[in-house]
């Protein structure tokens, strides 16, 4: 008789009944969830106070059901301006919204920024997989230039976005980029996010063999994280690199940490003052 | 001002959330309340758009918060998808809508009731909306209040849908004894109640988020804890007719009909907001001239007051709906009053506009010789 091993991360934080995963084999979104309840376990917080928001996508079903926690599964794109109501509903809660490229940088993406702007107390973990997995594989805003994908079989004629870059100059407090390849850097990074008192964003480059490894011909998850390991570029040596040898790498780490009243904080002193 | 009785309505009902993006003509509300509410422990926040204003009341909900927005006509569609889930995912909210002329942008500062079918049938989907029409100052007050007790007691969103005329009216209003009126809150789950925390007919308890009720909300479609199932058609099945049935199974409770001088009435007036008003009017001074005329007001547009207004259609022989737009509520009434008694349509003399009363006077004298 074969003895079936639970991951101690599974039976501690898992909702019961949603051990099943609905990912694709060999997406990255199980490396994401991992990192996520690491960091979590590894500061010891109350998952009772913890709300978990998402939108529509493949991410949005990292947390939504598996956490065991308070979790808003919302509509498409719009995961920040539900998790806008619940920080600022209840300032006690830490709240987490797990959004995708599709969600947050185009069909939502000036939620993005403003959410980023109010610096409101939420980090963000935007899991981008540079394509629409869910719905097929089509062409996303974070698609490389030149890619073919099932919208763009001439390949694509527009340029991607660099999200960090965005959030950055829209004033969020904590900003990072790792890859699915570097998942201890993306657990201490979850960890500074989970503390910050302010807007964190963490990009995190995932892989979708289905979908994105399909149209580039790489359709082996560890081959895909092996490549992820090859591209990427510390923030700090991308400083000294020419846009030219910049092309095609993925620059990682972290590029802002910075103090700024968060939002709800900056409400909760308005509201002390006004006591009578 | 009528926006200005909504917001204060709203601290008495105890909403303390309030998201807003700035549309004519309901700008004066989030005026108000952004002055009262740090005052009351109340939280305002301007969003990027209707569409964020009413996600971050739905979160807000679910933190523990009565919570409400407010917006004119293009607002309210954007708002639509999320009005949907709201529905779906039973949380309480309200949401205001001061009707303005449309279509697109239209004419902002004049009024339309040109939302009716879109209060009840702008999300995708089968769902059922409560909606009420304030016609009065004094209503954007009571009927805000009323509108945050029964999107309480029924878990859902709640339209109060005015109009720019009422919405700028001024007139006096005399606030009852606030201590007197009656405030419902939400019921909250017993721990370890079993987590059927949704699809109940007769409304399931809300787990509130920070509590440790660990509950799980989805706008996909789910199972009494929760749990979605996108797979089995049944779980379709089950969630639709929840909903519908929570609303309409109590609707006794929820409908609300005004009437007057039906006893001996052999046509009936059918009103609801800015219009009412007129038609109230109009009664008055159709009866002095010895016409037989009476008055039907409604309140609650959604659910429609189907028995009602079936009930009217027995004792009068003809019902006039009068309407400041080219006929929406005209077809339920007509599907449960044609076979009772004639039924009109009585339009402003120009759309965006109130019905002059001498042009009702009129209309009237010509059909009661």
């Amino acid at each position: 008789m074969s003895q079936v091993h639970i991951h101690p991360l599974l039976v501690k934080y898992a909702r019961e009944g949603a051990y099943r995963q609905p990912h694709c084999p060999g997406c990255g979104n199980g490396i994401v969830a991992q990192c996520m309840l690491r960091a979590i376990d590894e500061l010891k917080l109350n998952m009772d106070k913890m709300v978990f928001v998402s939108g529509i996508g493949c991410s949005s079903w990292i947390p939504s059901p598996f956490f065991y926690a308070d979790m808003l599964h919302t509509t498409h794109g719009r995961p920040l301006a539900f998790a806008t109501g619940v920080k600022l509903g209840n300032p006690e809660l830490r709240v987490v919204v797990f959004t995708g490229d599709g969600d947050s940088a185009a069909i939502g993406a000036n939620h993005l920024i403003q959410a980023a702007r109010k610096n409101i107390e939420i980090l963000t973990v935007l899991v981008n997989n540079r394509i629409y997995g869910m719905t097929g594989g089509q062409v996303a805003p974070t698609t490389p230039h030149g890619m073919k994908t099932k919208t763009t079989p001439y390949g694509n004629m527009e340029y991607p976005f660099d999200l960090c870059k965005l959030v950055e100059v829209a004033g969020a407090s904590y900003v990072a980029r790792w890859t699915t390849f570097h998942n201890r850097q993306l657990v201490s990074s979850m960890k500074n996010g989970l503390l910050k008192k302010g807007f964190s964003f963490i990009e995190v480059i995932s892989q979708c063999p289905v979908q994105y490894g399909t149209f580039i011909g790489i359709k082996d998850p560890a081959e895909l994280l092996r490549m992820f390991r090859d591209i990427s570029v510390p923030a700090e040596k991308a400083k000294t690199m020419s846009q030219e040898e910049l092309e095609g790498k993925i620059v990682i780490g972290e590029f802002v940490n910075r103090e700024r009243t968060g939002l709800a904080e900056a409400y909760q002193q308005l509201l002390r003052e006004m006591e009578p | 001002m009528g926006n200005e009785a909504c917001a204060l309505g709203a601290i008495v009902a105890g909403c303390r959330f309030f998201a807003f993006y700035p549309i004519t003509p309901a700008n004066e509300i989030a005026e108000h309340i952004s002055i009262l509410f740090p005052k009351v422990k109340g939280i305002y926040i301007q969003m990027e758009d209707e569409i964020s204003s009413i996600a971050s009341v739905i979160g807000a909900s679910w933190a523990g918060n009565k919570a409400m927005t407010a917006t004119s006509g293009p607002g309210f569609t954007l708002m639509q998808e999320n009005i949907g889930y709201a529905v779906m995912t039973e949380t309480p909210c309200v949401v205001v809508d001061v009707q303005r002329c449309g279509p697109s942008t239209g004419t902002p500062p004049l009024p339309m009731q040109g939302d009716v079918y879109q209060a009840s049938r702008g999300s995708h989907g089968e769902y059922p909306i409560i909606a009420l029409a304030p016609s009065s100052v004094e209503e954007m007050f009571t009927l805000t209040i009323e509108a945050f007790n029964l999107a309480e007691t029924y878990r859902t969103s709640v339209v109060v849908l005015s109009d720019a005329i009422v919405g700028h009216l001024m007139e006096t209003v005399e606030i009852p004894d606030i201590s007197a009126i009656k405030i419902v809150e939400r019921k909250k789950p017993e721990k370890n109640s079993g987590a059927k925390y949704f699809l109940d007919e007769d409304v399931a308890p809300m787990p509130v988020f920070g509590l440790g009720y660990r509950a799980h909300v989805t706008g996909s479609t789910h199972d009494e804890g929760g749990f979605r199932n996108v797979e089995d058609p049944v779980y379709v099945d089950k969630v639709v007719k929840a909903l519908y049935r929570k609303i309409h199974k109590h609707k006794d409770h929820i409908v609300r009909v005004e009437t007057k001088y039906l006893d001996d009435a052999e046509v009936a007036l059918l009103a609801y907001g800015s219009v009412a008003r007129t038609a109230n009017y109009v009664v008055k001074s159709a009866r002095k001239e010895g016409m037989k005329v009476g008055l039907v007001r409604l309140v609650t547009l959604w659910p429609f007051a189907d028995s009602q207004v079936g009930e009217v259609a027995r004792k009068v022989g003809k019902i006039v709906v009068m309407e400041n737009n080219l006929g929406q509520i005209l077809s339920k009434v007509r599907e449960v009053a044609a076979k009772y008694a004639d039924v009109e349509f009585l339009p402003p003399r120009i759309i965006g506009t109130l019905h002059e009363p001498a042009y009702v006077m009129d209309y009237l004298r010509r059909i009661c010789k």
